[in-house]
């Protein structure tokens, strides 16, 4: 009796607000397809020492949504595109400079999505309304209709099948940029690309997360997956499985706790985050303790 | 020589005379009763039963949020300057007696709400003294509704008010004042009957809506037509999944065939409830301010036939 009673509790819930709203399981396919694609962007974000340039991207894709929104509302299709085109522009003129000044990449990035992040902002008060302006910002993973839907899982498999064609460059310029250079000119090509691939991603995710979060989804779950492993195959699919618990958690959170959604997500992967600090086996904090103790004795 | 100064005294006569009739014309202009109202529908009643007696404006215009309103210098300015001043009462803009004093005017306050039977608001105050949360807004000094016009029936008691008002602010004008508040009067009534009807015309069973509006109180009580709160959705805060679970819940067991939300909830939001529901998405309410002219409410009568069409529509 009490077992059945547990059964039911936890059915209850966990599982009958998807059962329940549509919406819940929109939002729920939503975020697992945010999470398959951008996961492993993120796994070779932070592999490049570049984690901090999903925040940089995010920025930079602003003025696009901004000039998509002016022309045609809070449609899909033109925020998409003016993001992706502001997203592409700015990584590859980003990419490109590293290779032809002296500047390292990290900085044309900076110096890029700031001009682009005050475009943006310029564009957006020309109309002057902040509430729209707060939707694209702030996105909404529980209103996704079918439209959306299919543009997140577009992205989640051209992100996925360009990154098997291009993962072996792109894995061996991470570990050791200067024999990928002796053996094969591919390394220029496959960077732009995955630059690309992270615009993708993050296009994708500001229609559900919005702009600010949707890097959130991408980073947060593979910083975990490095506390996790050292292997970048288990990295890879660890991460794509944090994300999508997450956003499960995150999604249960929202409903019976009643906090937004998309930042629920963020936290569930937050609270993720502070007990792999804690307990992950490679390189947590506890780990270090046990492991000096032994260095020690 | 001689002869022609006669005739230049005339002309000089003439023309001086002339100048000093469109002076008194001028002057005449200026003597318009100054009156101002707080926000636009008040501007409305005024200008409507006042008629080319009285110069009328409102410090809160179309389109205005009276409630949070935050009065610039240039309010005590007019205010000072009004021979008549007229608000809406019932704890609706509380800046308006800070307002008052500062300027220092003797000006008589007409509170057209006067008489009125108060209704309490439709949530419960979440603290001391006045406010917004949540897109409501709530007054927990007045304890009560303060949009009261939206009963037509009360527009009747706001307009004697303001008709009474000016009377004793200009005597003079009795005749015209209380002619133009008779006629006005009579097509109040007019709408009044039009509104019954059109409610009359939705089966009883689907007069209930749910709103993120909180000012349809007293029309929900005199039309019957149910406004239920859609709780958790504002347009200053994000939903939760909790908040959007519970109004499709609602609109569910309570079988509510319409939704009516403020322009500025997300859009994409309203479409979701509405495709998991079959709630029909109903069409702008305005409640708190008139248009500006072109507008589908450019006055108190035009808004109210605009709402009822509107919740009509989409309730049938």
């Amino acid at each position: 009796m009490r077992g059945r009673g547990g059964v039911m509790f936890t059915y209850d819930v966990l599982v009958s607000p998807f059962a329940e709203f549509e919406f819940m399981r929109r939002a729920l396919v939503g975020v697992c397809a945010l999470a398959l694609g951008a996961a492993p962007v993120g796994v070779l974000l932070t592999l490049r020492r570049m984690s901090l340039m999903g925040d940089a991207m995010a920025h930079a894709i602003l003025p696009g949504a901004a000039v998509g929104y002016l022309v045609s509302g809070l449609s899909l299709f033109a925020m998409t595109t003016g993001g992706l085109i502001a997203g592409f522009v700015v990584a590859l003129t980003a990419g490109a400079l590293a290779r032809a000044t002296e500047l390292k990449e990290d900085a044309s990035l900076a110096a890029l999505f700031l001009v682009s992040l005050a475009l943006g902002v310029v564009i957006v008060s020309a109309r002057g309304n902040s509430v729209d302006l707060l939707h694209f910002l702030f996105g909404n993973v529980l209103a996704l209709d079918n439209e959306t839907l299919v543009l997140i899982a577009v992205v989640a498999t051209v992100s996925l099948l360009t990154l098997a064609l291009i993962w072996r460059p792109l894995v061996l310029e991470s570990v050791d940029a200067g024999f990928l250079r002796s053996v094969s000119r591919s390394g220029g090509p496959a960077h732009i690309c995955f630059l690309a691939l992270v615009a993708l991603n993050l296009v994708g995710g500001f229609q559900a997360l919005g702009t600010l979060l949707a890097v959130g989804i991408m980073i947060l779950p593979a910083v975990i997956s490095r506390f996790w492993s050292r292997d970048l195959t288990t990295m890879t699919v660890s991460s794509a499985v944090t994300g999508i618990v997450s956003g499960y958690g995150g999604l249960l959170l929202s409903f019976h706790a009643g906090l937004p959604a998309g930042p629920a997500v963020i936290l569930f992967a937050a609270a993720v985050y502070c007990a792999s600090v804690l307990f992950g086996p490679c390189g947590g904090l506890l780990r270090g303790l046990v492991s000096r103790r032994h260095l020690e004795a | 020589m001689r002869r022609g100064l006669p005739a230049l005294v005339v002309a000089a006569v003439v023309v001086l005379a002339a100048i000093s009739a469109a002076q008194a014309q001028a002057a005449g202009n200026s003597d318009k009763l100054n009156v101002v109202a707080s926000f636009s529908i008040l501007r409305d009643w005024v200008a409507i039963v006042g008629g080319d007696r009285v110069e009328v404006s409102a410090l809160v215009g179309p389109g205005g949020d009276a409630h949070v309103y935050t009065p610039p210098p240039r309010d005590a300015k007019f205010v000072g300057a009004a021979r008549l001043i007229v608000v809406n009462g019932l704890g609706f803009e509380g800046w308006m007696d800070r307002l008052v004093q500062a300027s220092a005017t003797r000006a008589p306050v007409i509170v057209a709400s006067a008489g009125v039977v108060p209704l309490p608001p439709p949530y419960p105050p979440p603290q001391a003294g006045e406010g917004r949360v949540g897109g409501r807004f709530w007054n927990a000094a007045a304890g009560i509704d303060p949009h009261a016009w939206q009963s037509v029936r009360n527009a009747e008691i706001y307009v004697s008010n303001i008709r009474d008002g000016l009377m004793r602010a200009d005597p003079q004008g009795r005749g015209t004042y209380e002619a133009n508040a008779a006629a006005y009067m009579q097509e109040l009534a007019r709408l009044d009957a039009d509104i019954r009807r059109a409610v009359a015309t939705i089966p009883p069973a689907r007069r209930k809506v749910i709103t993120t509006h909180d000012a349809f109180g007293y029309f929900a009580a005199d039309y019957g037509i149910a406004f239920v709160a859609a709780q958790g959705v504002s347009t200053e805060t994000e939903a939760s999944a909790r908040d959007i679970a519970r109004i499709i819940r609602a609109i569910r067991e309570q079988a509510i065939p319409a939704l009516f939300f403020e322009n500025a909830v997300d859009p994409r939001l309203i479409r979701r409830i509405a495709a998991e529901t079959g709630v029909r998405i109903g069409g702008t309410l305005f409640s708190d301010a008139l248009t500006a002219p072109p507008g589908p409410a450019a006055t108190y009568v035009d808004m109210m036939r605009h709402n009822i069409r509107e919740i009509a529509d989409a309730l049938k």
